[in-house]
């Protein structure tokens, strides 16, 4: 009897194969967008998630001045590597503190140039940085003590000058003196702003401070701060140990600021799950609209199909089976359309991720709810019109208008 | 004639009332009658005399308001839906007097379809269906759609499909309604050779004198009842 009804259902799929298409390009459309929006929205949040813990987690990052808008900061005198070691000694639950002092450069080798910056710190730059090494070692304690012409380089670095092949011992010139590279980082990738990371090099802050910046300043002083400890805790330490040591009074204001990763971190997911819930709301407006789509083609043809399930009825058919036949069709019909559509949705975030360059990151629950979710649309607006039809009298049936 | 066999059909005081409470309209108003085995019974009357009405509850399609309907000495009255539809399904085959045929089905699926139900194999239900269809003179027409047939050629594919099951009642509704002289004579013949040589009871509504003087019984209706119920010589 089953069998009997799949083949009555196929045969009148058939028959109406545009009512059919129309029918399934509903639930097809809505499928696919629901899927396709959030695993794009899923991509895109956890390639955010990716880079910020590219940034250094539980990181603090300490500088003078104070922000006043939108790229602007107040005046505020430099740090110097004693408020560092300071940090160091005097703040607890902290795992390394990198002074940093920044400079730009054109790096020379052999006939090659390229513009690029320097970063000059400790070795602790490489833990608050998540950076490794790809090859090579960081520095030795008597290079930094005594800022020796040493460097770790970014791999586009190696690439763009050194083509890439045996980098460590080779010599850069950066104006008027050069240095010897004796480490490669581990290529990161473009970050979240759109910058190469890995264009860098890195040097003994000491050396940067008397070979290209000429004076003993600190522009920054980024710390890490042990896992599962308050950053706040950490935040306020630092804060009062740099006004006593800047000698502020009660009454001024901080002249430095002191920004916290996490902060980021969440108002960044935070901002893109938004954009996925949002992205997953319109697409599930578009499945809604898929599901009124549906109700009308099936609510359209129920004075024909009521005639027909008249004919059936008045020619022998039981009750049972007429409605097994058009719930079997209404079964086909949305699986069919929900699977075409979860194939769409495939194809269209590979792509899209791809373009976009997020990771493919695929929710099966989506999947599920998207076609259970669909299927119960088909299911419903086909079957429930065809059993009030075959609750009629035949001739009723037969005469609907 | 043939009263001393028990009917195969029996009407008492059959009503149907469309319509509730005050707007109530009474299409039959009480009809009694019986029909034997082996009858070609032809049903005449005026339009809206409840002609219809009387094949409708005849084929199972409705039901009647009160009264008793025996077919075989089962009381139709008291059938379930299942049940009546396994009547219709086994005993009964109807004509409309609109057709009602499957759109866009080709003549040979509209005829072969009561034998779906009764779970004919695919080549059975074919060969079947195309014998019925060449008894009604529609051989190579099997592949068109109804919509491709013209009024005549329609009311003869639910001729054929009536008639696919073999049923032991056949209720035609105006079945040459449609059909000039020549086709409803060819109609009226073809019916009378079901009633004769296969013993198909028919039941059948017709306007024209012409088509009844093929039966052998004529009910007369008027204003949903019975007035006249003769038997006659039948045209052969
Ligand atoms: N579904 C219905 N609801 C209300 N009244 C109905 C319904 N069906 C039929 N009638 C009424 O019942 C009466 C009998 O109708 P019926 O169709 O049996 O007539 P008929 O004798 O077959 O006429 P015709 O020769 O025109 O086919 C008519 O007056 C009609 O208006
Ligand atoms: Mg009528």
């Amino acid at each position: 009897m089953i069998w009997n009804a799949f083949l009555l259902a196929v045969r009148e799929i058939r028959r109406n194969l545009m009512r059919s298409i129309l029918t399934m390009l509903g639930i097809i459309i809505g499928v696919a967008a629901v899927i396709t929006m959030v695993t794009l929205g899923n991509g895109a949040t956890a390639q955010v998630a990716a880079e910020i813990s590219g940034l250094g987690s539980n990181l603090l990052m300490v500088r003078p001045g104070q922000r006043m808008g939108p790229g602007q900061r107040s005046g505020g005198k430099s740090f110097n590597l004693e408020d560092a070691e300071a940090i160091r000694q005097q703040v607890a639950s902290i795992v390394a503190v990198a002074p940093t002092a920044n400079a730009s450069v054109t790096a020379v080798y052999g006939n090659e140039n390229w513009s690029s910056s320097v970063v000059g710190s400790n070795n602790d730059y490489f833990i608050t940085g998540n950076w490794e090494l790809a090859a090579g070692r960081k520095f030795s304690d008597s290079e930094l003590k005594s800022g020796k012409n040493r460097c770790v380089i970014g791999n586009t670095i190696a690439k763009e000058l050194l083509s890439g092949e045996d980098v460590l011992g080779k010599k850069l010139r950066l104006g008027s003196f050069s240095c010897e590279v004796i480490g490669l980082l581990k290529s990161k990738g473009q970050s979240m702003m759109g910058s190469d990371q890995d264009d860098t090099i890195i040097m003994p802050i000491k050396t940067v401070q008397r070979r290209l910046s000429g004076n003993q300043d600190v522009s920054m002083i980024r710390i890490s701060v042990k896992p599962n400890i308050d950053t706040d805790v950490v935040n306020r330490a630092i804060t009062m140990l740099l006004r006593d040591r800047r000698h502020l009074s009660d009454n001024e204001k901080n002249d430095f600021s002191v920004m916290d990763t996490r902060e980021i971190t969440n108002t960044l997911t935070g901002t893109t799950k938004v954009m996925t819930m949002l992205l997953g709301a319109v697409a599930a407006v578009s499945l809604i609209v898929g599901g009124i789509g549906i109700m009308n083609i099936m609510l359209v043809s129920v004075t024909e199909r009521t005639r027909e399930i008249g004919i059936r009825m008045a020619i022998g058919a039981l009750e049972k089976e007429v409605l097994l036949q058009f719930l079997v069709e209404a079964v086909v019909l949305s699986s069919l359309g929900g699977i075409i559509g979860i194939l769409l949705a495939l194809l269209a975030s590979s792509v899209g991720s791809a373009l976009m360059g997020i990771p493919f990151m695929l929710d099966y629950s989506i999947i599920a709810l998207a076609f259970v979710f669909s299927a119960m649309v088909g299911v419903l607006f086909g079957y429930f019109p065809a059993r009030n039809a075959a609750r009629l009298n035949p001739i009723d049936a037969l005469r609907h208008e | 004639m043939k009263s001393r066999e028990a009917p195969l059909i029996e009407f008492k005081g059959v009503v149907k009332a469309y319509g509730k409470g005050g707007s109530e309209f009474l299409a039959l108003k009480g009809v009694d009658f019986q029909i034997h085995q082996g009858e070609f019974v032809a049903i005449m009357g005026p339009s809206g005399s409840g002609k219809s009405t009387v094949m409708n509850v005849l084929g199972c399609l409705d039901t009647p308001t009160s009264g008793e309907y025996l077919f075989h000495g089962v009381h139709v009255e008291t059938l379930n839906r299942d049940q009546r539809a396994l009547l219709r399904r086994n005993y009964l085959g109807f004509v409309f007097q609109g057709f009602n045929l499957l759109a866009r089905t080709s003549a040979l699926e509209n005829v072969e379809l009561p034998l779906v139900y009764r779970g004919l194999k695919r080549s059975e239900r074919h060969a079947a269906a195309r014998k019925a269809l060449e008894l009604v003179g529609l051989q190579g027409w099997e592949d068109h759609a109804p919509g491709e047939l013209s009024g005549g050629q329609q009311q003869r594919v639910a001729i054929a499909r009536a008639l696919v099951t073999n049923p032991k009642v056949l209720l035609a509704d105006e079945p040459t309604g449609n059909l000039d002289t020549a086709r409803s004579e060819e109609i009226m013949a073809l019916l009378s050779r079901l009633n004769s040589d296969l013993g198909i009871t028919v039941l059948m509504v017709t306007h024209e004198p012409e088509m009844a003087a093929y039966a052998n019984r004529l009910i007369h209706f008027v204003d949903g009842k019975v007035e006249r119920d003769q038997y006659q010589e039948a045209k052969q």
